[in-house]
């Protein structure tokens, strides 16, 4: 088993012909990902990469019985391309695009609100499950089908994690970037809750960082309700307050959302927090 | 992206905020003329400057005569403000803010933001204005009333009269309350604000209610489709590296160390500045080269870490994921053409093309240390910086 995606995960691309949609896709079909078509208005009937392109996300579920998307739309056009994938019923949407307006994201999650819908990100680097099913920009090749569950707020971190966790030889269940963004979809619990319940997944490493409340949150749920081994690193200790870095999440404001305080409230539930992020495999392998 | 108070303000005259009468100047001179205008027989002269705190060192001061706005008008335009929220340079005053006087019966606070928890836009309102907000959430949260708003039905009444009886408003002072809060949203939706404050939002003794202080900052995302705002920015408020490395769509934060970084990613990015801390190092900077990099943009972002003088050692961090680490290589052997290279420079290359990317630097007679492992890379680099330094 696995969380969320695995081999028979029917996938479109939104934003199919583009750049980037059309070299992730193919990155995607390389790997093994059931992709069966894409979206680009204007476009429907014609072939992209040996696939059916669609007008719309509905024509593209009707033809296909696709259940996830992943977006590669521009900023400013992607609040309607995941209301319009919610729209046609699907049910696992992620947003790759770095750059939503914020309060773009705010309708959009008021507006998806008790459809059922997913959505992971946007600004993250998508899901995966290792030798089944890659949706998103990650690098393949690091990756190995194992016991690990990764879910990170940063890209990079989350390869991190997967380079060693693979090097251990543990490899991976699934791996879940909730993506950089002050507003976006799933969080550390919703992605927690699953892992705990998966039976692939041994162990779980939680890649924070500062900004927000999540981890915090996440702290408690976890003791609270995960029994399997979790290992935690946090980035952006020596962040200065105040300024952006880099994820439009990543902020210090008003002194919440320290790197100091989410670490503490980890510890405080008996997580194993590294202080550094090169220890992140060696930790988790020690805790199994 | 931040405004100055005096642009915060003519953006509240159009959303009917009530602002005090006052106008901008950039010499002594018309400062004085601007105090003459407004007549009365006192006025404030606030320095204009991207940073709060003002008050405390003398960014902020009241003037009894025309001879004084004159004075402090000379005094503080052409200097730069130290002030908490600034670093030990300060800022520049190149513009002040003269406004009339107002007899003042009690300073309230009021702002509007986005929350992160709620995933709402939420008003948060305090009858301790004129202090440090933080400080009041710390020490007296009761004191402080937060109201959210869904994005679907609006602002409604009902919370901005539960906003005005909290701060003990009465009478036309509630509806006066609500169209500065209506005011606000209408702002805030029309511009993309991340962040409206006012502090203090002064009861006078006769009554009225005014934005004493106004603080706007907008969405970087969103900034981009609107021009009016786009032409507020005020390029000498903020770090000249940062701006610089915003035209290259690079994210540089300036820092006080001594250990210039370059990483991919962010995430990877924060956490090297980490462990240069933890090896007992000290970063000169934040930078992310971003996804989909160039030869130049690295070029680009390897002379703007050089450009600090401070730097005495500069460590690459690679995870190459799109980024190529090739393309990486090929960017700092460009920037090193360019600029004479005497720091030692520790490159850790892992992922896409790493091999090449390794192969493109190795025997180039250059300063360099190829490090295949993170934790080595950061200790190398600080045992080079301190031989340096």
């Amino acid at each position: 088993m696995s969380i969320l995606i695995n081999k028979d995960t029917k996938v479109i691309c939104q934003g199919f012909t583009g750049k980037q949609g059309t070299f992730h896709s193919q990155q995607a079909r390389d790997y093994g990902t059931q992709l069966v078509g894409g979206v680009t208005p204007e476009r429907g009937g014609e072939t992209h990469l040996g696939l059916p392109v669609f007008n719309t996300v509905q024509d593209a579920v009707n033809t296909t019985g696709a259940t996830a998307s992943v977006i590669y739309v521009p900023p400013f056009y992607a609040a309607d391309a995941i209301l319009e994938a919610v729209d046609a019923g699907i049910k696992l949407i992620v947003c790759i695009t770095e750059g939503i307006p914020i309060l773009q994201m705010l309708r959009v999650k008021a507006a998806m609100a008790e459809t059922g819908a997913l959505l992971i990100g946007p600004n993250c680097p998508g899901i995966i499950t290792p030798g089944e099913c890659k949706i998103g920009i990650m690098p393949a090749n690091i990756h190995l089908p194992g016991s690990i569950g990764i879910v990170s707020r940063s890209g990079t971190l989350t390869y991190e994690s997967v380079h060693q966790t693979t090097a251990q030889g543990l490899g991976q269940s699934t791996c879940v970037g909730i993506g950089g963004d002050p507003i976006h979809g799933m969080n550390f619990v919703d992605v927690l809750s699953r892992f705990q319940a998966d039976e692939q997944t041994k162990g779980i490493v939680m890649v924070g960082e500062i900004g927000g409340g999540e981890e915090e949150d996440a702290a408690e749920y976890i003791k609270a309700y995960v029994t399997k081994p979790v290992v935690a690193y946090i980035a952006g200790q020596t962040a200065p307050a105040g300024k952006r870095m880099g994820h439009a999440g990543a902020i210090v404001t008003g002194g919440k959302g320290t790197a100091e305080g989410k670490v503490a409230a980890l510890k405080a539930a008996g997580i194993e927090v590294v202080s550094s992020p090169t220890d992140i495999g060696v930790a988790m392998k020690g805790c199994l | 992206m931040n405004i100055h108070e005096y642009q915060a303000k003519q953006l509240f005259l159009h959303y009917a905020i009530p602002v005090p009468e006052g106008k901008q100047a950039t010499t002594a001179e018309s400062a004085a003329q601007v105090a003459k205008d407004l007549g009365g027989d006192g006025w404030v002269v606030k320095a204009q400057v991207h940073a709060g705190g003002r008050g405390k060192v003398g960014g902020v001061k009241l003037a009894k005569t025309l001879a004084e706005v004159t004075e402090f008008s000379q005094g503080m335009l052409g200097k730069r403000l130290v002030t908490q929220q600034t670093d030990a340079h300060g800022l520049p005053i190149n513009s002040l803010l003269i406004e009339k006087i107002y007899p003042i019966k009690r300073e309230l606070y009021l702002s509007i933001l986005v929350d992160r928890g709620t995933q709402r836009i939420i008003f948060v309102a305090s009858a301790a204005g004129g202090m440090d907000i933080e400080t009041v959430a710390h020490e007296t949260p009761e004191q402080i009333i937060s109201v959210p708003v869904h994005p679907a039905a609006g602002l409604q009444a009902y919370q901005c009269r539960k906003v005005a009886y909290t701060l003990g408003l009465k009478g036309p002072q509630i509806k006066a309350l609500a169209k500065i809060m209506q005011g606000l949203y209408d702002l805030f939706l029309a511009k993309d604000a991340s962040q409206i404050e006012i502090n203090p939002l002064i009861e006078t003794t006769s009554g009225d209610l005014l934005a004493l202080d106004a603080k706007i900052n907008f969405d970087d995302n969103a900034v981009e489709v609107h021009p009016d705002i786009l032409a507020m920015k005020d390029a000498e408020q903020e770090d000249e590296k940062e701006n610089k490395a915003q035209q290259f769509g690079l994210n540089y934060i300036t820092l006080d160390g001594n250990i210039g970084c370059m990483v991919n990613g962010a995430g990877l990015a924060m956490a090297t500045m980490d462990l240069v801390k933890l090896k007992g190092g000290q970063p000169a900077n934040f930078l992310d080269v971003g996804g989909g990099t160039s030869i130049e943009k690295v070029c680009e972002a390897f002379k703007l870490i050089l450009s600090d003088s401070s730097v005495k050692a500069v460590l690459v961090n690679i995870f190459g994921g799109i980024v190529q680490c090739d393309i990486i290589a090929a960017g700092i052997l460009a920037a090193v053409e360019q600029i004479h290279v005497t720091v030692p420079v520790v490159v850790r290359l892992e992922g896409t093309n790493a091999e090449q990317g390794r192969a493109l630097l190795s025997n180039t007679g250059l300063n360099l240390y190829a490090a295949d492992d993170l934790a080595h890379a950061a200790e190398q680099v600080v045992a080079l910086a301190e031989a340096v330094a």
